[in-house]
């Protein structure tokens, strides 16, 4: 059990909240979404066969995960290392399709401080906004990490 | 192709139809692959077990996904996918029954848009919701 002793300040936590990640680009490519649709189980055609769905193949609901390393610097020392999953909430406005280039920025929305079973831990709120070429937001997944 | 659902036909309570599923370790390496996460504790099981885990574990995004895959299969080719929701509660395990399970909790419409509130979950072998979340689909009307 961790003894280190943290204390998320209030100063701290408006610091944190609003600091965006740089963007992240991803090229939506037809193999790589085949091969997600596979990985998730997924036979649905509309990931595989562009006659199936009116303007194109599309990309799976979670298919946007695979942009790496949308994490916004938290302008602090925080003094864990271990990191749980929390969970998602995606909104999904536009398809995704093969031939897209997606940006993702993150963004902190909130930090909370908590001891629990676990010991003490700082969970954050991140929400990561996707957009296609054109600028229009696609998708937004906001997500919760739990910092032990 | 799936049989299309229209948004006459759902009703509040309503079941939808449940699927198993049983992730293989060659499923977790094939969705690492496609994911780009190559956390090992979800394939390299000394390291699994060095971090005080049983086993290697399912990503919790895979989860995300095949609640995502349920919902959809469900909704069909014209019904569309506006929100997801999956909160990971407890682990679960390669080769283990996983059950996804859904009721429709609230069926209504906004602007233009016939919606439909759902509750999803994923249950592991002792019929614990490992993984609770909720979606929200548009679905196609019979008199469009």
């Amino acid at each position: 059990m961790s003894t280190r002793a943290f204390t998320l300040t209030d100063a701290m936590r408006q610091q944190a909240i609003g600091v965006e990640s740089e963007p992240v680009y991803l090229d939506i490519e037809k193999g790589h979404v085949a091969r997600f649709a596979e990985a998730i189980g997924d036979d649905n055609p509309a990931y595989t066969d562009g006659t199936a769905w009116a303007g194109g193949i599309v990309a799976p609901p979670t298919f946007l995960r695979a942009i790496r390393e949308v994490r916004p610097v938290v302008p602090f020392e925080v003094p864990f290392t271990r990191l749980l999953d929390g969970g998602s909430d995606w909104e999904y406005f536009e398809p995704v399709r093969v031939g897209d280039t997606i940006s993702a920025i993150g963004r902190i929305e909130n930090m909370v401080e908590r001891t629990g079973s676990i010991g003490q831990m700082l969970i954050s709120t991140v929400k990561i906004t996707y957009r296609n070429q054109s600028g229009n937001a696609v998708a937004t997944q906001t997500s919760t990490s739990i910092r032990y | 192709m799936a049989e299309q659902v229209y948004f006459e036909d759902v009703a509040e309570g309503m079941e939808l139809p449940a699927e198993v599923r049983e992730p293989t370790t060659r499923q977790l390496v094939q969705y690492a692959g496609a994911s780009g996460d190559f956390y090992e504790i979800h394939y390299d099981k000394d390291f699994a077990q060095s971090t005080g885990l049983s086993g290697v574990i399912i990503h919790g995004a895979l989860k995300n996904a095949m609640l995502g895959s349920f919902v959809t299969r469900w909704a069909g080719p014209e019904g569309i996918l506006r929100r997801l929701t999956c909160q990971y509660r407890g682990m679960d395990y390669p080769d283990e029954a996983i059950t996804a399970k859904g009721l429709v909790s609230r069926v209504y419409q906004e602007g233009e848009q016939n919606l439909v509130d759902c509750t999803i979950w994923l249950e592991n072998p002792e019929g614990q919701q490992t993984t609770p979340g909720t979606a929200t689909v548009a679905l196609p009307s019979r008199n469009d």
